[in-house]
């Protein structure tokens, strides 16, 4: 080990460094902090911080019928997209993960609903194919279904738009079947030796081994989807009878419709909130299921 | 987490397990299923509103070309040429200045011991996790305050400043995995550290660069949100704005060419998907990717 300290070098270190530690503190923890400080104030563009102590939240939480309907549906919202994309992700990795002819060309042409994450293009997609007289409710009828109406329900809306998130589970696909590929071989014929079944070897052997990236793929999953404003605002525009309104579109309305920006930002606050327990329940978690090889 | 060491080459080694054809007929429906929104969004682009709403058929029944001239012309005066050369303006200096400034930091913490080291290396992997939604509004203020509204520079300058740690991070993680001896032996011979960089690292980095340089290419072009936000005059919409615009111009959505230009926004991304697709396979495979 060279010894760390101010040496020429470091000093060089230091300037490489820059551009990151200038954006660090005036574009992420300055940000940071005044977002904070803002939520606890009356504050629109042009104006003067005005203090109100605690009056935003007290609003939100008491005042603002959307504000607990938004809060239930962000989490819903993360509940139905997170586990049903993972899942499906793991479920159609194990079954490529066998000797398939050309798995490369099917790993790319799953990966490809992923490609538009985000899109306005698919968002838009997918309102019209789920219209009530759209393409998937003639297919229905054609199959002798009756007609659902998709994103006028109040109950089938937010699911239907989850289907679009979920259907774009590739690139946790593509990165779960490369970990099931570097699980060592020699552990499934340990456990073939000791006449092990199927589950066993799946929930002792193969879950174990992919937990590290699993679990990756389930954080950052979860901090996206909490966060996502494009396909609800998109779709349904946070309707019907607000069943899809999401803390984003909640957020994007006070902030940068009203201008509000100081309730805007007790909102993104409760957000961060919300992200921040859903990522330690996942890190305290991870001492139950997952194992780094290096421990 | 994961290292960037290049792992996929396993995929094509015999596996015991070997595939059948009803595997391969499973293969086959999960893609059909995956894919069919997207032949038909690509055949409703052609399709008339009486077609897209009448009928299952995937085929038009009268191929209507004019959808895409007549989208193409846009609404509030401006055609998709001009949404097009704003998405390039927007997006291609956003790449090229996240490459940059990622590739400076990444050499930074992979290359030198310092100290604090390890307490930024934290930092920097925490704010992976800092959600946007928590700054944007603060940023929106700075902006702002810079006149930078409805201008690119709300792109730019967290590029240009890496605030997406997931660059500096994945080119960190694919330098390790490059032999130190090759840089320090250049740095005994005399090159200073930057040159160092310029003449020995980049030219073996190229892969890793240009899987970052992928993502964030792609995560601009489909960015909406913060488009929404900071980029407010049709003049300068990008494809994503004015993709959302063409459906609310209009009383009678002609949805025939509302999907014609969704297909034409998302068919830059498909040629630069196939065109490259290896390497955006493998920088997810290998980097422990998000989305």
């Amino acid at each position: 080990m060279r010894k760390k300290s101010f040496t020429k070098r470091s000093y060089q270190a230091y300037l490489y460094l820059l551009p990151w530690f200038i954006g660090l503190v005036v574009l992420q923890l300055v940000p940071f902090v005044s977002s904070f400080v803002y939520s606890f104030n009356d504050y629109t563009v042009g104006s003067k911080l005005d203090f109100v102590g605690l009056a935003n939240y007290v609003k939100l939480f008491t005042k603002d019928k959307d504000f607990w309907n938004s809060l239930k549906v962000t989490i819903l919202f993360a509940l139905y997209t997170v586990p049903g994309k993972v899942i499906l992700a793991l479920l159609v990795a194990m079954f490529l993960n066998r000797n398939i002819r050309g798995i490369n060309a099917v790993r790319t042409l799953y990966y490809i609903p992923s490609l538009f994450g985000g899109s306005v293009a698919i968002a838009l997609l997918w309102r019209l194919m789920f219209m009530d007289n759209g393409v998937v409710n003639a297919m229905l009828s054609k199959l002798g279904f009756g007609s659902i109406s998709f994103l006028g329900d109040t109950k089938l809306a937010l699911p239907t738009i989850c289907l679009l998130e979920i259907w774009q589970f590739g690139s946790s696909m593509v990165m779960l079947l490369a970990a099931l590929k570097n699980v060592p071989k020699e552990l499934y014929e340990a456990a073939d030796i000791d006449g092990s079944g199927k589950i066993t070897k799946f929930f002792h052997i193969t879950l174990p081994q992919i937990s590290p990236i699993l679990f990756f793929a389930i954080l950052n999953q979860n901090i996206q989807e909490l966060q996502n404003f494009t396909s609800p605002y998109t779709i349904t525009g946070g309707g019907p009878m607000k069943s899809t309104n999401v803390l984003g579109i909640l957020l994007y309305k006070e902030g940068f419709s009203y201008f509000k920006m100081g309730y805007a930002s007790a909102i993104s606050w409760i957000e961060f909130a919300i992200i921040l327990v859903f990522t330690l329940v996942l890190f305290g978690s991870s001492k139950f299921w997952v194992h780094y090889a290096d421990e | 987490m994961i290292s960037l060491k290049s792992k996929t080459k396993k995929l094509d080694e015999p596996i015991k397990d070997k595939a059948g054809f009803l595997d391969y007929l499973i293969i086959l429906i999960i893609g059909i299923i995956l894919l069919y929104p997207i032949i038909w969004m690509f055949m409703a682009a052609f399709k008339s509103n009486e077609e897209i709403f009448g009928t299952v058929a995937l085929f038009p029944n009268k191929w209507l070309f004019k959808n895409f001239v007549e989208g193409w012309k846009g609404s509030a005066g401006y055609t998709y040429t001009r949404f097009f050369a704003n998405t390039a303006l927007m997006v291609f200096p956003t790449t090229i200045l996240t490459l940059i400034s990622s590739t400076l930091v990444a050499y930074g913490f992979a290359r030198f011991e310092f100290p604090f080291k390890k307490l930024l290396f934290t930092i920097l992997l925490a704010m992976m996790m800092l959600p946007n939604t928590v700054v944007i509004i603060p940023r929106y203020m700075l902006y702002n305050r810079f006149q930078w509204i409805d201008s690119y520079m709300p792109f730019y300058a967290p590029a240009l400043l890496c605030c997406n740690s997931f660059f500096p991070y994945m080119l960190i993680q694919f330098l390790r995995g490059i032999p130190r001896d090759l840089d320090e032996s250049a740095y005994i011979d005399g090159c200073g550290t930057f040159k160092t960089l310029i003449e020995i690292l980049l030219p073996l980095m190229k892969p890793a660069l240009f899987s970052a340089g992928l993502f964030q290419f792609l995560w601009t072009y489909n960015d909406y949100f913060n488009s929404l936000i900071f980029v407010n005059s049709v003049r300068k919409y990008p494809i994503s704005l004015a993709v959302r615009m063409s459906l609310d111009s209009e009383s009678v959505v002609q949805w025939g060419k509302v999907m014609a230009m969704a297909c034409v926004a998302v068919l830059p991304l498909m040629i630069l998907f196939f065109a490259a697709q290896k390497y955006f396979v493998e920088g997810i495979a290998t980097s422990g990717m998000k989305n």
